[in-house]
């Protein structure tokens, strides 16, 4: 029995997704700004800069920040269309409480009815069942400032071990991995340095789709004359004009790295100064990879062994390179192999703390880089502390000025809250700016986790697929109606400013925290009247930690256009690159290398279920699309999810283009259109992810996790194909009316 | 960041950077001048086959080939000579305009009963802004800025002489197309094989 008060259908029709494809008052309105504000797009790990024009409380347009250094007025589509979230029909207003009677399923009640209700159910829960039996979820599209107030909230207000953060489906495995081998979680270089690379090398990252500024730093190294090398199943888009592709098989990332160190030992194309100072166990890497020979590889891989063998080459011989990657390698129940095994690479050549050298992670989301560092995540307190290190818990007991025993042990990561709830022992969930109905993996499965709740507590700025299975949801606020600080994939620290108030009664989301924590008889802790106290409190608490805030100011940051982390005291100018001094962060100073054995994923095909699935994502979406599928303009441009497969593959299956297909997996199955390109491997096919229900990729996928990182493995599923019957035209039908606007 | 008359911006369009992410097709709507339609052209060249798009915007031939078929004589160039919009009193909307570009940028717009195209973001340039679509294009295959700041920072030769059978078009955005250095261009001629003719090794032999 499901607990969506109503059905999907009547859900949908009352709260959307609708489309908004005009600014307020229609295109021809005539009116201009009365302010524009310097802000940053609220959607992915770049954090572009954008002017937001605003008249009468509204967001009505965009203009180019050409003054912004890192995107020089640049935007993709989403960052064009952003301004069209606000004003948007199926924005909440209300608080609502669940009432299947109601129309659509909620009612709107009153704040004090709202927050009083969550109260009296936390506690009941709690007083029952314990405090762990009520967990919070939350993500990083929050701002520094209510990252940390989130991580202090859960720990002293709902007094709870069980937090944890979206980033747990995004860039944990880099995280982890960069911690283990360079004793530190940040991009190792800011995006200036890309174009300083004589090898640019992509792995596992659509970076055309899903961070399409990056493409214009990878073409300035291009332009000077860099090869550049993308790994990945399918031609994506910045694929077509590679110097290499390395077109591997789902799954067998740190097979390939594992080779191409093989060949750089083998031709001694290593950095053995390097190695020797600044670096221990290479001699666990090398005996890792000593069979690794191209040839074993590319039966693993699928990669001719000569491409391999290029790669190495390219990468061994050349005086600075840059390995970017990103989910494709990260989301696996290897993710974090996958990552040291990058890294080793980049080790052993010395490609570390120098212009136009490194190897990072691009993050993925908005604040991805600086959400996780600030206490959100079930192992961590401010400044990238350690939860269960007797030091680090003292020192934040001190700031937040409670006793050390208040602050909860280490809580379990989101896809084990997710299964906790499923087996019953977590009964309570808050969620705020996370969508697990959609971006969970085995969505089945997920959604059978909700239903179980005993109680749910959504804030959502949207009544996101996540909401409908809420008790009661709070209208929180939108990125545009609130100030604070983001931290983009470069580790730059940005300012967020408000364009305009929350409308009707939604609140911010920090002054629903506090109000809560308040009604928790827990006020004592959450004394802030602004964002920018929070921030204050911040820089005092990263202070000393490896995420070191604390020279960092509003002023200087709006100032400066950002600043880069480590920046401990003040007057710090910042640090854009790190290792410079050839020190890493360990306590010794020196980077690790890691032996990795090649280990299968953990579902592989078989008689049953012999095609390879892989999932992400397209341009025009983000994530689990509760923002982006309510912008018409991005919707016209990818309107469903397609099965991209090869011409090989819809042969066996005796499939055309458009033809519907039922993709099945053992956990679910769906069905539609075909997709046939030659860009994809045969054996794989691709689903993007960002829809719900019927339409929900995520169905297929496998909730198995990394043992290190607790990532689900969202990039490799086995799955069987059949034809459903029947066809779906997968012309753009923008192109079949040009006259005006929409059909 | 503006630019002066002095400063000679010229518009370039690389296809070969276009990564199809249709930022400037969202972006061409935004422009004050044609607000909600976009007068962009994103082509899918073989969706089949290659990731490959092609963004197109209004070349502005010195001598228009719209302007030449128009017989409303609606279609003007700007001292600047940008080619603007149909005139709407004067456009009949016949469209001989659409058929005889010879790039296929005009688009009849059957609402309005009047042929639109793009006229690079008159509104912006003549303040010294960029256009809308070169200013946020995330991989700059659509690029605008001055010749030295092009010869400073980017690859390829500049190409802006067209034949279309006998016609011969100047046209005032450029193309970049590989090294013009080494000799006339043969577009029918060959090319090198790459490892896009078989992105997966299928027909490579086993290692």
């Amino acid at each position: 029995m499901t607990r969506s008060p109503v059905s999907e259908e009547e859900l949908v029709a009352r709260y959307g997704p609708h489309l908004n494809e005009a600014p307020p008052g229609g295109w021809d309105a005539g009116v201009g700004p009365d302010r524009v504000v310097n802000t940053h797009c609220c959607f992915c790990g770049q954090q572009c800069g954008i002017k937001l024009k605003v008249r009468d409380n509204a967001v009505i347009g965009f203009e180019p920040w050409y003054e912004f250094p890192f995107n020089e007025g640049k935007l993709c589509p989403k960052g064009v269309k952003r301004y069209l979230q606000g004003s948007h029909p199926d924005r909440l207003m209300r608080p609502l409480e669940r009432d299947p009677s109601a129309p659509g399923g909620f009612r709107p009640v009153s704040w004090d009815r709202a927050l009083d209700r969550v109260v009296g159910e936390v506690r009941r829960i709690q007083a029952t069942h314990g405090n762990d039996a009520v967990a919070m979820l939350s993500g990083v599209s929050l701002t520094n400032e209510k990252s940390y107030l989130i991580g202090k909230f859960a720990r002293l207000a709902l007094q709870t071990a069980n937090l944890d953060y979206n980033g747990r489906y995004c860039m944990v495995s880099a995280g982890t991995g960069n911690k283990k081998a360079l004793g530190i979680d940040r991009a190792s270089n800011p995006w200036s340095d890309i174009p300083l690379a004589d090898v640019v090398w992509v792995a596992g990252s659509n970076v055309a789709e899903t961070f399409p500024i990056t493409t214009s730093y990878i073409w300035r190294a291009r332009d000077r004359g860099a090869k550049l090398i993308v790994q990945d199943p399918r031609v994506v888009p910045l694929a077509r004009t590679a110097d290499l592709f390395l077109g591997v098989r789902p799954g067998t990332d740190s097979a390939l790295f594992g080779a191409v160190l093989h060949q750089l030992i083998r031709h001694d194309w290593l950095d053995h100064a390097f190695i020797d100072a600044h670096t221990v166990d290479f001699d666990h890497a090398a005996a890792a990879v000593a069979e690794m020979t191209t040839g074993w590889a590319s039966e693993i891989t699928g990669v001719p062994a000569v491409r391999i063998e290029q790669a190495a080459e390219w990468w061994g011989t050349a005086p600075t390179g840059m390995l970017l990657h990103a989910r494709g390698i990260e989301q696996q129940t290897k993710g974090v192999d996958n990552v040291l095994s990058a890294i080793n690479l980049g080790l052993a050549t010395g490609k570390f703390g120098k212009p136009g050298c490194g190897v990072t992670t691009i993050t993925g989301q908005g604040n991805g880089q600086g959400g996780r560092e600030h206490g959100h995540k079930c192992d961590q307190l401010p400044g990238n502390r350690d939860i269960t290190n007797p030091e680090h818990r003292a020192y934040i007991a001190s700031v937040w000025g409670c006793d050390e025993a208040e602050i909860p042990g280490k809580g379990i990561p989101a896809q084990e809250i997710i299964e906790t709830i499923h087996s019953g022992e977590i009964k309570g969930l808050i969620s705020i700016c996370f969508n697990p109905a959609v971006s969970a993996p085995d969505a089945n499965f997920t959604t059978e986790a909700l239903d179980r709740l005993e109680f749910y507590a959504a804030i959502d700025f949207f009544l996101s697929e996540s909401g409908h299975h809420a008790d009661v949801v709070l209208p929180g606020s939108l990125h545009e109606e609130d100030e604070g600080t983001s931290t983009s994939g470069e580790g730059r620290i940005i300012k967020i400013n408000a364009a305009v108030a929350p409308p009707g009664e939604a609140r911010r989301d920090w002054e629903i925290l506090l109000d809560l924590a308040k009604r928790l008889g827990r006020g004592q802790y959450f004394r802030y009247a602004t964002t920018e106290e929070m921030f204050e409190e911040l820089r005092i608490a990263s202070a000393g930690g490896t995420a070191d805030y604390s020279g960092a100011t509003w002023e200087r940051i709006e100032d400066e256009m950002g600043l880069f982390w480590p920046i401990p005291g003040e007057g710090h100018p910042g640090t854009p690159r790190l290792f410079e001094d050839g020190r890493f962060y360990h306590p010794d100073g020196k980077a690790r290398f890691h032996g990795v054995a090649f280990r299968e994923s953990a579902e592989v095909v078989d008689d049953e279920y012999p095609v390879w699935l892989t999932t992400g994502r397209v341009v025009s979406q983000y994530l689990s699309g509760t923002q982006t599928r309510r912008i018409a303009g991005l919707v016209d441009q990818y309107p469903e999810p397609l099965c991209e497969m090869h011409p090989r593959l819809a042969e066996q299956l005796g499939v055309a283009e458009g033809d519907r297909v039922t993709v099945t997996s053992r956990r679910g199955e769906m069905t539609l259109p075909a997709h046939v390109v030659t860009t994809i491997r045969p054996d794989t096919v691709f689903i993007p992810y960002h829809w719900p229900g019927a339409r929900s990729a995520n169905q297929l996928t496998n909730r198995a996790v990394d043992p290190a990182s607790k990532m689900p493995e969202f990039k490799v599923a086995a799955v069987r194909i059949a034809p459903a019957g029947g066809r779906s035209h997968t012309t753009d039908a923008r192109d079949l009316d040009l006259t005006e606007g929409r059909a | 960041m503006t630019y002066t008359s002095d400063d000679a911006p010229i518009f370039v369009i690389d296809q070969s950077r276009c990564i199809g992410c249709e930022a400037c097709v969202q972006a061409c709507m935004e422009c004050g001048t044609h607000r909600g339609r976009s007068l962009i052209h994103l082509e899918r060249v073989d969706p089949a086959s290659t990731t490959q798009t092609a963004p197109m915007v209004c070349m502005h031939c010195e001598d228009p080939t719209c302007a030449q078929v128009c017989p409303a004589d609606a279609i003007k160039q700007t001292e600047g000579g940008i080619v603007q919009s149909a005139l709407k009193p004067r456009c009949i909307g016949c469209s001989n305009c659409v058929i005889a570009c010879p790039f296929g940028v005009p688009k009849y717009m059957a609402a309005l009963d009047q042929m639109m195209k793009c006229d690079m973001c008159t509104d912006r340039t003549s303040e010294g802004l960029k256009p809308m679509c070169a200013s946020v294009c995330p991989s700059q295959a659509l690029w605008y800025g001055t010749i030295d700041e092009y010869n400073d920072t980017r690859r390829g030769s500049l190409l802006r002489d067209f034949f279309f059978g006998r016609q011969e078009v100047r046209t005032k955005v450029y193309t970049v197309v590989d090294d013009l250095s080494t000799g006339p261009l043969d577009v029918m001629g060959g090319r090198q094989r790459t490892w896009l003719d078989d992105p997966f090794g299928l027909e490579e032999a086993p290692p």
